[in-house]
């Protein structure tokens, strides 16, 4: 490829590091800064899970816990929502897995700006560190909903309003900055640095779904980025951007004229986006496990991608499916309905490929395959809601129930989750040059599939019976039914256990990296350029002397008349068979 | 990296959508130009989309203020000698900035011809015209203070007239003191030849930022002192 000048670079910048500081802390290796990533990300996720436990304890057992009253309990749904969707799933899944796996399986030494990846590492610590501060400050974190919406936001009688919500605000600004010099990074390894041979229709599907995604974060966090800078200023000095005339505790405020569905326009915007910023990078990754663990190349690989492209694309023109109940025109309510069903068109077509690529496949049910069958069922069961939540009828008397809890859950929480967990075991090998136990990853399996099941379905049915979202307790709702109070406590007790459960994946990761059996190289039998490193766990350079060269795609599995039942990606035309 | 002959080739006469495709996939750096240009225009779509969600969100707020809209016309009119001169200040602002991006255009072409010296100089008054920009912005802003225009309120009307001023020109005048820092440190790194051996790619990706501050502040004159 041309311009080796500026690639040059990249081979200086590439000298070995010697001290510990270099290669471990202020490291510009991208496999290095994943981990650092990820464990950061898990770390703030473990808060966020201790939070929903929290939350949990109030409702299935109200007028027990003292520590948590009304404000307490709002600040713990606004920073577990916040955590979940922004500082764990985002950042784990481009920042850890992105980092990780763009240049391993593009076949590139690191990515092309290493030292900007450093410094994206450190701007999101920074991000966490905000965030993590508000808990510390008076008044506590803001409690206005992940989706902080105004006026309320900002208001005296919102939990956090003063500091907490300066703090978040800055926060999300700095997760953005972080974000933006990650992200510039992986779209342009992937378009500039991919290996002699890789051409963009042989990449591997979890490439396309990070490099999607990545692409969609470049461009809906801008709008994250300006409501906050907007908040912010209605906060600190006072503007009225989204901020209307009004009367607060008998008072009449100082803001005038500003309109607050302008916020939710903006926020949606980038949250919508959001969702599949955390979605297709799950649906690219249990696309190989799903291939891998069932011997089978994947079904329809290009309609995979274009699949992948198309909710891209359409992903910023639903927003308003989050805004039916805003009091807006019947026509854009329509608009944004028909749009919301024409996405499922594309994701559906993805569902069926995954279901035929097992279908006939030599399935192996390692752990891995089988988050990702879970996979499959939680995220199908998360669109079906998804589809009767997008029609304007059905989503009115719907909207802010739990039945909209539990449709998130499974489509955004639960699901990509699950797909973090099969790329967890899947990857782990090649990361630590372990191989995680498999009784405990089985039985941290099924406690975690059941156990969200056990969560989330009955919170459908007590979406259907108009138990509202974001309250602290049922205080004089007589419609709802006294049973309903039965089923939250039995929600509670599932989400106790689901949560500890995730002790034995915590206790599984210790105890083999302290003393788990070698798992060789390759152990899968996968076909991607990043299990054919020449060491493994890779190296700093990933490639020893000479970079590999790809002759084929990455799905050349169970092919007739190979030796093995797989030939990896770098194995030349005529060796294996005729590929 | 060493050169070679591509194994995928692509059908450059394919007409169409596929051979756009095919051209696309095949296998080579999907853009050909340098890593960091591609980052920066890559960059540059999502400082688009941030300037753009800005400039949405001033005519969302300015459509729906409840009071009327100062007359920004008058305002942004200044008294010289007596004479009364609409959008005088403004009109040397947009001058300056647009002359700098012309000598920024050709300290682009003098680096690829290798000619370190006039490159040097004219990053050098690019740097300057951005600067002396910023000061009539500042010069700007504190004649409007003066006359009690504050992001809270001002004299004439609809509040988020001064928010919506001070917001985005403010971001669009950091934007500009970045490019000065940053036209300052690469002319810096040019003078000492640091990029003799690497080539000069990266005069022109500095190029490309401060080209595209110039294109947005040409939005946000139309917008703002046109409307
Ligand atoms: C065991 C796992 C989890 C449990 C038990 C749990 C539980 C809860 C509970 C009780 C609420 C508050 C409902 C309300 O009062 O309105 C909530 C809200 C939320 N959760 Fe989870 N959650 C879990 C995992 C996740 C994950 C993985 C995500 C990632 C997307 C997530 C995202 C959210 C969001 C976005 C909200 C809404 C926050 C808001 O209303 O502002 N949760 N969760
Ligand atoms: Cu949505």
């Amino acid at each position: 490829m041309q311009h080796t000048a500026i690639a040059d670079q990249i081979e200086e910048d590439l000298h070995d590091p010697h001290s510990f500081v270099t290669r471990y802390i202020w490291s510009q290796d991208h496999k290095v800064i994943a981990i650092q990533y990820s464990i950061t990300a898990v770390f703030v996720g473990l808060v966020a899970l201790v939070l929903s436990g929290l939350m949990r304890l109030q409702l299935g057992f109200p007028d027990t816990f003292d520590f948590i009253d009304p404000s307490a309990y709002l600040q713990f749904v606004t920073m577990h929502g916040m955590i979940m969707v922004i500082y764990l799933l985002t950042a784990l899944l481009l920042g850890g897995f992105g980092n990780y796996l763009i240049p391993l399986m593009v076949g590139a030494r690191d990515m092309v700006f290493p030292y900007l990846n450093m410094l994206s590492f450190w701007t999101y610590l920074l991000s966490v560190i905000v965030l993590l501060a508000s808990f510390f400050v008076p008044g506590g974190p803001t409690g206005a909903g992940w989706t902080l919406y105004p006026p309320q936001a900002i208001l005296q009688g919102t939990p956090g309003y003063d500091w907490g919500i300066i703090l978040m605000l800055a926060s999300l600004a700095i997760f953005i900055v972080a974000f933006t010099m990650g992200g510039l990074n992986y779209v342009t390894t992937v378009l500039q640095a991919r290996t002699h041979g890789l051409t963009l229709m042989r990449m591997p599907l979890t490439i396309w779904g990070i490099f999607t995604a990545t692409v969609l974060g470049l461009l809906a966090f801008p709008a994250l980025l300006v409501s906050a800078i907007m908040m912010m200023l209605d906060k600190v000095i006072g503007t009225s951007f989204f901020m209307p005339a009004l009367v607060s505790l008998g008072e009449s405020l100082d803001y005038t004229g500003g309109s607050p569905i302008l916020f939710q326009h903006l926020f949606w915007f980038f949250g919508h986006p959001e969702v599949y910023i955390v979605a297709l990078p799950a649906f690219g990754m249990v696309s190989d496990v799903i291939a891998t663990h069932a011997r089978k190349n994947i079904f329809g690989y290009r309609m995979m991608v274009w699949a992948i492209v198309a909710i891209g694309g359409l992903s910023f023109v639903v927003w308003a499916h989050h805004m039916y109940v805003s009091g807006m025109h019947p026509a854009f309510g329509f608009f944004f309905a028909t749009t919301t069903l024409i996405i499922a068109v594309p994701t559906a077509l993805k569902v069926y490929n995954w279901v035929l690529t097992l279908w006939r496949g030599n399935i192996h049910l390692t752990v891995p395959m089988l988050f990702a069958i879970g996979f499959i069922f939680t995220f199908t069961h998360g669109g079906l809601t998804g589809l009767f939540l997008g029609n304007v009828t059905i989503d009115l008397p719907l909207s802010d129930t739990y039945f909209v809890v539990a449709h998130f859950h499974m489509v955004m929480g639960v699901s990509p989750i699950m797909v973090l967990f099969a790329a967890i075991y899947h990857w782990f090998p090649l990361v630590s040059g372990k191989q995680l136990h498999v009784g405990l990853g089985k039985a941290h399996f099924w406690f975690t599939f059941l156990g969200t099941y056990a969560i989330y379905l009955p919170m459908h049915y007590l979406g259907f019976l108009g138990v509202p979202r974001r309250y602290f307790a049922m205080g004089g709702t007589d419609f709802i039914p006294e049973s309903a109070q039965a089923l939250n406590a039995s929600i509670t007790l599932a989400a106790l256990i689901v949560g500890l459960s995730q002790l034995i994946f915590i206790y599984n990761v210790i105890r083999t990296l302290r003393k788990g059996e070698p798992a060789g190289h390759n152990p899968w039998g996968a076909t991607s350029l990043e299990w054919q490193t020449p060491d493994v766990p890779p190296r700093h350079g990933n490639w020893g002397p000479e970079l590999p060269v790809v002759h084929r795609w990455a799905y050349d599995f169970s092919v007739p008349g190979a030796e093995r039942d797989f030939i990896p990606q770098n194995e030349p035309e005529g060796k294996g068979a005729e590929g | 990296m060493k050169p070679a002959e591509p194994l995928v080739t692509s059908d450059y006469t394919e007409p169409g959508v596929s051979g756009m495709v095919r051209d696309w996939g095949a296998d080579k750096q999907a853009f050909d130009m340098p890593w960091g240009k591609l980052m920066m225009w890559i960059f540059l779509l999502s400082d688009t989309f941030i300037f753009s969600i800005f400039l949405t969100g001033y005519m969302n707020v300015r459509l729906s203020a409840t009071d009327t809209w100062p007359p920004a016309s008058e305002i942004f009119a200044l008294t010289v000698g007596g004479v009364y001169l609409p959008l005088l200040l403004i009109a040397i602002m947009t001058f300056i900035l647009i002359t700098s991006s012309g000598t920024m255009a050709m300290a682009v072409n003098y680096a690829y011809r290798g000619d370190r010296r006039r490159t040097v100089i004219l990053m050098i008054a690019t740097a300057v015209l951005g600067a002396s920009f910023v000061g009539l912005q500042a010069f700007e802003w504190s004649k409007l203070i003066h006359d009690g225009v504050r992001p809270w309120g001002n004299p004439w009307g609809a509040a988020q007239f001064g928010s919506t001023f001070f917001m985005i020109t403010g971001f669009h005048g950091l934007h500009v003191s970045a490019g000065v820092i940053y036209l300052a440190i690469i002319a810096r790194k040019v003078a000492r030849g640091d990029y003799e051996k690497k080539g000069y790619a990266i005069v022109e990706i500095t190029g490309l930022y401060w080209h595209f501050v110039d294109l947005v502040w040409v939005f946000i004159f139309a917008f703002f002192y046109l409307w």
